[in-house]
């Protein structure tokens, strides 16, 4: 009881220790509520799942730590508060066996966090499938977008690229090979799994398994530049059949189109005062083999444009291919395309409703 | 048999005005020279954080361009880590380790000027670079590749790597200076153990100084051979390696941290037993625990790269390492506050409300960084806001608190009065507040999937609450540290005559007269314990001078101190234009070169100002 009217006292008369109490209150209740889109608290697949589980064996041993040690300290700075009349303390110059108490008594929580994190830590670095019954994506980051590049079910050498939305099965494990042939990136999609860096030079591996349908927000996590804030991803998560009808899509070859002006942004694409085709790939045309930005073989299929910062609309479009800077600062295809570096060269507006129409095709 | 020798101009005697300034080897006043300059630098910084919380304060804020934005968050690290938290440590290093030893000066005098000068001719490099065709943009880390020419082609980074080899060079020649003045000029009887534990902890951080600034030079002069000559170090292309520069940057990185927070250990071991009139708890404890701290520093660079792709091995061992240097930081604590147990604590003085702030905000950063030491956790926290909120709580909560504590404690000392308590107190709450209110919000933000370094976000991501306190935040600790400035001022001007042992002090520098004589002891006192002073004033142990010591003379005329000296500062503008050469043409770096040899040759063969009283 005596306890108890102690921490009464203190609460009437220390508002520091409501102030520490609240918080901690916040922190738990509020955390385990977020389903946000980036949220680490709300998970779909078993790498984050198993992060979040440690997360919060290692928070609680936080919180009680903290809370032990803040009442600790505040009830000493609160009962040996100088007093008038105070004599001079007692001189006590130390203690062994406390001294070894609180040496010993950290260790054995650390120990409490340290094994189940290098379970944790093995278990999601070695991918627990890799049969053939595993999808293997490459990833490639560049400034500012990013690349996925599944093997063609139809041919063996060839690979399939995708830009900035990465689609797979639910419930199968997915091997990714992590490769940045310019700056350092990192892979990160917090519902799914912790980030991994994509290191040029060293290419990194990773595994995630989505359980649950669903589109998962990713987005570069290492600094990479001006458009580092702009450099999103999405997973889309789909069964089985979904994933199978979509990938043999994205193999084919992109669509002809037979509609006038789409013919005519096809022309202008190719044509060599735009110079699209130099930097962009769309797979069945001629030109079209450039390896320097996006592949939009498929590009009308994609539910987000710039690296998942807009929705894929033509208006959306047309102000991308009018002015990218105006949507992502910094681009590079603003900073090399000739058609936004030369004024000579610079897109007339039916031009631009021309190209719009043709990308529009490319479902 | 003549020998050739050009003219050397005498040392100047009894410079006035600023003169003095720029010519003195004293280190009481060198070492108000690197606390106002640190001061002036931390506001820099602290105005660069506030342009970044203005441009994250709601959604799609168009408050700077983003090309700004990474500047200015590149600029604010660099600074609050090598301009302003670093120096404002060796602040107190200069004024205080002589007087705690009971020592005249430093060992090198005319070095120590020339630390203070150097550091000053860094900071200016760097800051200058806002001025001369945009600042580093690259993040503190300045993580390869991106750092390269390929993808870097200003001379932001150029500045970057160049001022901090010019600091690196102030940081070395501090470094030596102190571990030479510690281990060489204590007073008779002043043993290591007992000496106080500021002096202490200044020992370990120069030491871990003095090994860490090399690691990080080679990195820098990697990098300037890449972006200056064309080679290839962090090219993979042509076989260098960006993992490289990680590992050095973090074996220098991570004693870095500890070369940050162990003065400010040392500050709070100080002002925590004279506040609650109690000798240290444990005091060979927290030394050792200090030099732990300083050894296990090297065994955890790894934690900074827990997503490089290193392998489970080594995360897993790296994670126990760190997890393992959270034992004797914690010790750190126990004693603390058990030192404050049964004690008479008096913590209506602005010092000890910041030291015991301090301890609380930093049980905070230690558990946050605790929490990621587990790698496998770590992995959805490395490069978020929770990372932000940790080293905030460490360097913010730890270091600056505890900083300020010191200034509070020893304003007496260097000037002889008091500061203001009232103020002090508006000031500690309004910081206090204000630094929770901004970082606390950012370990939600963090773990809601905010990643650092972001320009801008979308509402849909559900940060706008958290970001929006965090700037409010600002503001508040932004007004306490205008109160902090006020108060610096005003007590200055108007503060209540100190006396020499305000705060009924424990160790020797309180047992001379406030503001300190220019020869600081009359005579070099014998030391029979730790907390000499305390065992003076309440055992009557008597601090008398130390026999046989002949320096010690009744007139205070008769004293022999160094004398000032040109051309220290002479041989750090040297530097500072062999550096700027780089950049804006080898003339510069020549005539640099030659002002640094002269002032060199000078530095050797300037003579002694005659006549010599004995």
């Amino acid at each position: 009881m005596n306890c108890k009217k102690i921490f009464n006292k203190f609460l009437s008369k220390n508002p520091f220790v409501l102030f520490i109490l609240l918080i901690v209150s916040l922190f738990t209740s509020i955390s385990c509520v977020s389903t946000n889109p980036q949220s680490t608290f709300d998970t779909y697949g078993p790498v984050a799942q198993s992060q979040l589980v440690l997360f919060y064996w290692i928070l609680a041993a936080a919180i009680f730590v903290f809370t032990a040690m803040t009442i600790i300290l505040i009830y000493t700075v609160y009962k040996f508060r100088r007093k008038s009349g105070d004599l001079i303390p007692e001189q006590i110059h130390g203690n062994t066996k406390l001294e070894i108490a609180w040496t010993i008594v950290p260790c054995i929580i650390l120990a409490i966090i340290a094994v189940p994190t290098i379970f944790t830590i093995f278990d999601n670095t070695n991918s627990p499938d890799t049969s053939s019954n595993s999808v293997t994506v490459d990833v490639y980051a560049h400034q500012w977008f990013w690349e996925f590049k599944y093997d063609d079910p139809n041919n063996e050498t060839e690979k399939i690229t995708v830009a900035n939305e990465m689609h797979i099965p639910v419930g199968k494990v997915i091997n990714i090979n992590l490769y940045s042939d310019d700056v350092i990136h990192s892979f990160w999609v917090p519902k799914l799994a912790g980030k991994v860096d994509l290191m040029p030079g060293n290419n990194n591996k990773m595994w995630l398994q989505a359980d649950k349908e669903g589109e998962y927000l990713g987005q570069c996590a290492e600094f990479c530049g001006v458009a580092h804030a702009l450099m999103k991803f999405r997973v889309i998560a789909e069964s089985q059949e979904n994933y199978d009808k979509w990938l043999s899509d994205q193999s084919k070859e992109a669509i002809v189109s037979i509609e006038p002006q789409a013919l005519e942004g096809k022309e202008i694409f190719e044509s060599r005062e735009a110079g699209c085709w130099s930097c962009h790939t769309i797979r069945g045309s001629a030109r079209s083999k450039g390896k320097t930005g996006p592949d939009l073989t498929h590009i009308g299929s994609r539910s987000h444009i710039a690296a998942g910062v807009v929705e894929n609309t033509q208006q959306n479009m047309a102000k991308w291919i009018e002015n990218p800077n105006s949507i992502k600062p910094g681009t590079l295809m603003a900073t090399n395309g000739q058609v936004y570096t030369d004024p000579d060269k610079k897109l007339t507006g039916p031009e631009v409703s021309a190209l719009v129409a043709y990308l529009r095709t490319l479902k | 048999m003549t020998t050739f020798a050009l003219p050397i101009p005498k040392r100047p005697t009894h410079p006035t005005g600023i003169l003095n300034w720029i010519t003195t080897i004293d280190h009481k006043k060198i070492g108000v020279l690197y606390g106002v300059t640190a001061f002036i630098l931390f506001l820099t910084g602290g105005i660069e954080a506030l342009l970044i919380r203005m441009q994250l304060a709601a959604p799609g804020m168009d408050f700077v361009s983003p090309e700004i934005y990474n500047q200015l968050f590149t600029m604010h690290g660099t600074t609050m880590i090598f301009l302003a938290i670093m120096p404002m440590g060796a602040a107190f290093f200069n004024y205080l380790i002589p007087l705690q030893i009971g020592a005249r000066d430093v060992a090198f005098p005319r070095l120590n000027a020339f630390s203070y000068w150097t550091f000053l001719a860094g900071a200016i490099m760097l800051k200058s670079s806002w001025f001369l065709g945009g600042a580093p943009n690259a993040g503190w880390f300045g993580y390869a590749p991106i750092t390269e020419i390929a993808y870097n082609p200003g001379h932001g980074i150029d500045f970057w790597i160049l001022s901090l080899q010019v600091l690196g060079i102030a940081s070395l020649a501090a470094a030596f200076n102190f571990i030479v003045t510690i281990i060489n000029l204590r007073a008779p009887g002043m043993t290591l153990m007992r000496l106080p534990v500021f002096t202490w902890m200044t020992l370990i951080t120069s030491i871990l100084l003095v090994l860490a600034f090399p690691v990080i030079t080679v990195a820098l002069i990697e990098l300037m051979f890449d972006r200056f000559y064309g080679m290839n170090f962090f090219n993979p292309v042509r076989g260098g390696n960006p993992v490289l520069w990680q590992h050095l940057f973090w074996v220098f990185g991570h004693p870095e941290v500890y070369i940050l927070i162990l003065p400010a250990m040392g500050l709070v071991s100080e002002i925590i037993p004279t506040f609650s009139k109690k000798p240290l708890f444990g005091y060979p404890v927290v030394i050792f625990s200090g030099i732990v701290i300083g050894f296990m520093g090297w065994m955890v660079w790894s934690h900074h790269m827990f997503t490089v792709g290193l392998g489970a091995v080594a995360n897993s061992i790296f994670a126990i390492t760190t997890m393992l240097i959270a034992v004797p930081t914690g010790v750190k604590i126990f004693n603390w506050i058990a030192t404050m147990w049964k004690g008479s604590i008096d913590f209506n003085k602005t010092a000890m409300l910041y030291s015991i702030g301090f301890i609380f905000l930093f049980i905070i950063g230690g558990l946050s960084g605790v929490m990621h030491s587990s790698a496998a956790s770590d992995a959805q926290q490395q490069d978020t806001y929770f990372i932000v909120a940790h080293i905030h709580y460490v360097l913010f909560g730890g270091a600056i608190m505890a900083l300020l504590a010191g200034v509070y404690f020893y304003f007496p000392k260097i000037t002889g009065k008091l500061m203001d308590e009232s103020l002090g107190k508006i000031n500690f709450w309004l910081t206090f507040i204000g630094m929770n209110l901004t970082f606390f919000p950012m370990h939600f933000s963090g773990m809601d999937g905010m990643p650092r370094r972001i320009y801008t976000y979308t509402s849909e991501m559900g940060w706008d609450l958290w970001n929006l306190i965090s700037t409010f935040g600002v503001f508040i600790m932004g007004a306490g540290i205008l109160i902090f400035v006020l108060n610096i001022v005003y007590s200055y001007l108007r503060g209540k005559e100190s006396g020499n042992d305000p705060w009924d002090a424990r160790t020797i520098e309180w047992a001379i007269p406030s503001p300190t004589p220019e020869y600081n002891f009359k005579k070099i006192p014998l030391i029979h314990s730790v907390d000499a002073f305390w065992e003076f004033k309440r055992n009557g142990t008597p601090i008398e001078p130390a026999s046989g010591a002949s320096e010690n003379s009744e007139d205070e005329k008769n004293i022999h101190l160094p004398q000032p000296s040109y051309w220290p500062m002479v041989v750090s503008i040297g530097i500072m234009l062999a550096a700027y050469g780089m950049i804006f043409g080898l003339p510069i770096s020549i005539l640099g070169t030659i002002i640094g040899f002269i002032g060199v040759y000078a530095w050797s063969l300037e003579p002694v100002n005659e006549p010599e009283q004995h």
